[in-house]
Parts: C-alpha cells; structure tokens; sequence
C-alpha cells in the first residue's frame, strides 16, 4: 500500500456522528440449508454505528448467509436487533427503506445505462415520475464515486469493475441506516478499492450508520474497519478491534496459513502470509 | 440524504439541474422513438384496412370508418364487417403475444422466454384440435366459441403446469423454461396423435388452425381479447419499477424490498392468461411474442415504464404488417398469418441482430 494518502478523494479519519445511530446486536442466530447447517448460533454485542465492520473469514464461513440474514432475505432462528426490536417484526417497507444489502457479484444483463439502474435501487420512493430529490441523489451518488462518465452507457458494455462501481452505487444512493456489502471491491483495481473504501468509511462516520462490509483483502480489512468479526464454520472465532483479532493465531486457526502481523508506521497492522498449514484436514475433521 | 441541507444547498441545486438533464437524455429519445412507433402503427392499420379483394380506395375506405352511415352498404359490410375486425385483431393480438414475451422473459430472466417457447401455444393447437377432431368440449356449451374455449382451457394448464411446478423445492427458472419446452413437445405429439386419427376434413381444419390466422376474426372476439388487455395490464403498471428490478437479478431485487416469488407467479398467471386469450383466437403465431420484445428491448431497453408499452406496439405492428404481406402475396386470398409473420420476421429479426450495436440481451 504505497499510495499516498493525498491521492483520496475524501478524508478517512472518522467524524463525530451527528446522531447516536441505529444500535445492532445479533442474538445466537442460526440457519441451515435443508439440512446443512451453515450458520451454528451467531453472537454479536452492539455493532458501533459511524464505522466500519470488516467481516472476514474463509470461504463457506457463512458470511454470506449472515448478511443475507439481517437484509431479511433468509429466515434464521434467533434475534437481529436493529434498534431494540427484531429484524422479522419490522415490514418489508422499513426493512428495505434501512438495510441495504449489496450482494456478491452478481451477473447483470439488464438493457439498462448507469443511471437508470442506480435509479432503481431508489424503488422504494419512485413512482411513475421520478421526482427532483431522486435524480439529485443518484447524480451525487455517481459524482461522489466518479463514476457520472458512464451515466448513459448500458449495464452489458461494462468491465466487471464498472458494474462492480454501479452495485456500490446502488447501495449508497438508498440512503440506509445498515449498510451490508459483500466483497464490494473484489473485481476492482487499487486505486479504485482505497477510493471506494475511503468514500464508504466517509459515508458511515458522516451518516453514523452501521457499515458491516466482508472482505477477502485482510490488509484492506486492517486499514479500513475499526471492528472485526471473524467467521469459521458458520460461528463467530473472534471479534473486536485489529489488534485483538488480527494474530497469526487467528490466522493459523481460520484459514489455516503462517503469517506474520507487524504495525506499519502508520500505525496500522500488516499481515504478510507466509504459506499454508497443511494439517488443515485435521483441523476441519475435529470440528462438530 | 442526511448530510446537512445547510452546506449542500447551492451544489445540491446544481446537482439536481445535472441529474434532470441526464435523465432527460435518457428519456427523451425513448419518447421520440415511441412516437414514431406510434405513428408507424397508425399507418400499417390503415393500409392493412384498405387492402383487399375489393379495389377500394384509401379515401373511400377513410371516409368509410369516419363516417359509416354515408357509405354505401357494400364497401360498409367490407371495411367494418370484415376488413377491421382483421386489421384490428392484428393489432390486439400482436401486442397482447408481444407483452406476454416481454413479461415472460424478464421473469424467467431468459431471452428464449416466449408463449411459444413455454408450451402455451401447443397446448392451445391440441386443444382446438380436440374440438375439430373429435368434436369434444371442455367448457358445455361453448357454442361458436367451442375450439377457441378449448384452446383457452389448453393453454391455461400448460402455464398452470410450469405454475405448480415451479413452486417446487429446487425448481429455478431456468428449469422452468425447460418445463415450458418439455410441455411444447409433449403437446406436439399429442396434436400429431389427433392429426393421425383425424378425418381429412377435421385434418384439413386443424392444420388451417395451427397455421395462424386472423380470417376468423369477429367484433366479440376483439371485444373479449381487449378486455382480457385491459384486465392484465394494469397489473404490470403497478409494478413497474419492480419488474424492471427484477432484471438486476434476484438478490438485488429481493433487497430492493420486492417479494420476488409472489411478484414472479402472479406476472406468470397474468401473463398466461393474456397469451391464451390471444392464441386462442387466431391460432398459433409463434413468432411475435418472442421478437416483439427484444425490438422494443433494443430500441428503448428495459425500463418497463417505456418496455412494456413499447413491446406493445412493435408486436402490434409486426403483427399488423404479417397481415398486410399475407393479402398481397396472392391477390384474393389470404394467407395465413402464422407463415408470414416467421417468413419475413426472421430476415428482419436477423439483420436487426446482426447489425446490431450493442448486446441484445
């Protein structure tokens, strides 16, 4: 990570939150696939609001089921909490009008351009006419990502990168109050990855909203989120800060690789794996 | 937005006056292309009405449909009795089969997505056949409506079958038009079982049917397929925004807040009943509902605000031109119109496809 940090567009370092923001807590959640289990009875006390939560963990860890827990597009046993009451007793409405789930990638073909698509994430205030507040947030939302050059191109003559552009855009402009990105940056470049992080860092601390985005780049992961939440097997191995969460320990245990863990000048923790445990099996075979 | 009106203000303003601008560049040519497509309708329906055995002339025929209590009784019977209930069936058939595809396609996310394609139509043909062959009614007491009721009857529980089916564990959409060809074949050979048996006269009569053809056209049938229009219709403008998210795929549409299965089987039963209604008056035209929506699809894309309307008129007029061509091809007689419309659609549907600028689906 030699970028400097001039060359962001907007600044990282939290504001104070202008309102206390939601409170999000996750009780002993649990769900299964016919009969897989994927997620075993997930906790999480208090998710602070105005920062982000980095979700990380190996593949088939269950995150993405987690997330699509909370969005309410899956019904798990057990309780998420968004401001005291539980997730199933909000109606769809106000579910859609505060989360905001932005999936894995996900193929789009849709004869769309830019605008229209990022138009209609808003669903949930358009009507047959599109009204002034709607068009001034989806301009903002793709000027603030520098991404207004491509308003009136189709979805299907963009790079992976750009629909992966237009996805975030489509989840910022819906204005939430929990904010849920499956690996938002995994198709795009470095410069584009600390452009985006540093604009989502932005918009949570500005908004004061709850920002759980999971990712594989565990370096982006220590430089971005203020918390962690780290999944094995479908529960929760850790979570907290960098420093508790992010050890070789942790990382032998979980993904099963050596690493080292050092602070950078800037005080931000750097992993640099080292290679694979190869006793993983073993490891696997002895969880129930 | 939450950031604070205060600062945002004057940018806000210059924001909004951006957004307006974009917006209006987007939907301003689609506008205009639904104008011309308009246009366009009006006089493929007009030619279409003035064409015939009967040489009259344009002014006559004009003047005929403005003012028909001034006509003489012949050139009246012609224009009202028999040349307009054809054009316009053209035009209510052709955009009820393109609208059905439209919807077809984008719920089962799938281009081949068609009542042709999804077993409708055969079932439709093996239900008339039932009537003409073996003189046999679902409905008692169809009377004149009997191999039309029959073909209704039959394509509703082909889409009833891809209906029930697809509420079963595992079964996605693309199984689903699978289900949809596995039913087109099955309702293929069960109409070739009734050909087999068939007299020569009930045989000459089914092949007719499946053909496609507007020749039977009546005000009544016109009455029935334009409400059953105005019936399924309003159901698709309410959920506009929806069925066009449904395209972002199913995950996005889910988190945008729509119950995708429930908006999913109510478009399908919808949809069903606006392609039998139509199939069941003029036969099996496969063609429409499969490329009527992807013109419209490529002239306006897929903001179904201007999508479904759009699928309707290029339907109507694909339709309305297939009967202009089926009267000119031999003088006196018509064609039928199931030919016409595969013969010169597919040389258009090709050189659209591969003069294309962008992708199609």
């Amino acid at each position: 990570m030699k970028l400097s940090i001039e060359r962001l567009i907007l600044p990282a370092t939290p504001r104070p939150a202008r309102w206390h923001g939601p409170t999000f807590s996750v009780e002993n959640v649990r769900f299964s696939y016919g009969s897989t289990p994927v997620l075993k009875g997930i906790t999480i006390e208090g998710i602070a609001p105005g920062k982000i939560t980095a979700t990380i963990g190996p593949n088939a860890a269950g995150k993405t089921t987690f997330f699509k827990c909370i969005a309410g597009l899956l019904k798990p046993e057990g309780m998420i909490r968004l401001d005291g009451t539980d997730i199933r007793d909000y109606s769809r409405e106000e579910i859609t009008q505060r989360v905001s789930y932005l999936p894995q990638e996900s193929p789009v073909n849709a004869v769309l351009t830019v605008f229209e698509a990022v138009l209609l994430a808003r669903k949930h205030t358009l009507s047959w006419r599109v009204s002034d507040e709607d068009l001034r947030s989806v301009t903002q939302v793709l000027e603030d990502l520098d991404i207004e050059d491509l308003s009136i191109r189709f979805l299907n003559e963009l790079s992976g990168g750009q629909k992966q552009m237009v996805s975030i855009a489509q989840s910022l402009v819906r204005d939430p109050d929990v904010l849920l990105m499956d690996e938002p940056t995994s198709s795009l470049d470095l410069q584009r990855q600390l452009e985006v992080l540093d604009l989502i860092a932005h918009v949570t601390s500005e908004r004061g909203i709850v920002t759980l985005i999971s990712l594989h780049d565990l370096n982006l992961a220590a430089r971005y989120a203020a918390q962690f939440v780290v999944m094995d097997h479908g529960a929760v191995y850790a979570s907290g800060d960098a420093d508790a969460v992010l050890t070789p320990q942790m990382l032998r245990d979980v993904y099963g690789v050596n690493a080292t863990v050092v602070t950078n000048p800037d005080s931000i923790l750097q992993i640099t794996p080292i290679g694979s445990i190869r006793s993983k099996k073993s490891r696997v075979a002895a969880v129930p | 937005m939450a950031i604070e009106q205060g600062t945002l203000q004057p940018t806000g303003e210059l924001t909004a006056t951006k957004g307006r601008r974009i917006y209006r560049q987007i939907t301003g040519r689609k506008y205009l292309v639904m104008v011309c497509l308009a246009a366009t309708l009006c006089g493929t329906l007009i030619l279409d009405i003035s064409l015939g055995p009967a040489r009259l002339g344009l002014w006559e025929v004009a003047s005929t449909i403005l003012m028909p209590g001034s006509a003489e009784v012949t050139t009246r019977v012609i224009v009202w009795d028999i040349r307009m209930p054809i054009a316009l069936m053209a035009v209510v058939v052709g955009a009820a089969l393109s609208i059905a595809g439209a919807e077809m396609q984008t719920i089962l996310s799938n281009p081949l997505a068609s009542p042709f394609t999804l077993g409708i139509s055969a079932a439709a043909g093996f239900g008339a056949a039932l009537a003409l062959v073996m003189g046999l009614s679902i409905i008692p007491f169809a009377g004149i409506f009997l191999v039309s009721a029959n073909a209704f009857v039959f394509a509703m529980i082909a889409s009833m079958t891809i209906f029930v089916l697809s509420g079963l564990r595992g079964v996605t959409i693309e199984t689903m038009v699978l289900l949809g060809i596995a039913l087109v074949f099955l309702f293929s050979s069960l109409l070739a079982l009734l050909q087999y048996i068939a007299s020569e006269q009930a045989l000459q009569q089914v092949v007719f049917w499946t053909l496609g053809s507007l020749v039977k056209a009546t005000w009544p049938k016109i009455g029935i397929a334009v409400v059953v229009l105005m019936v399924t219709i309003p159901l698709f403008v309410k959920h506009v925004w929806a069925l066009t998210a449904l395209r972002l795929g199913d995950d996005k549409a889910h988190s945008l807040g729509i119950n995708v299965r429930k908006l999913r089987l109510q478009v399908l039963i919808s949809v069903s009943v606006l392609a039998a209604a139509a199939v069941a008056f003029v036969g099996t035209i496969g063609f429409v509902g499969l490329v009527g929506p992807h013109v419209a699809r490529m002239l306006v894309g897929e903001d179904q605000r201007f999508f479904l309307p759009m699928s309707a008129m290029t339907g109507a007029i694909l339709l309305s031109a297939a009967s202009i061509v089926s009267k000119m091809i031999t003088p006196g007689a018509i064609f039928p119109i199931g030919i016409i419309t595969s013969l010169v659609g597919v040389p258009f549907f090709l050189s659209l496809i591969l003069a294309k600028r962008r992708q199609l689906w």
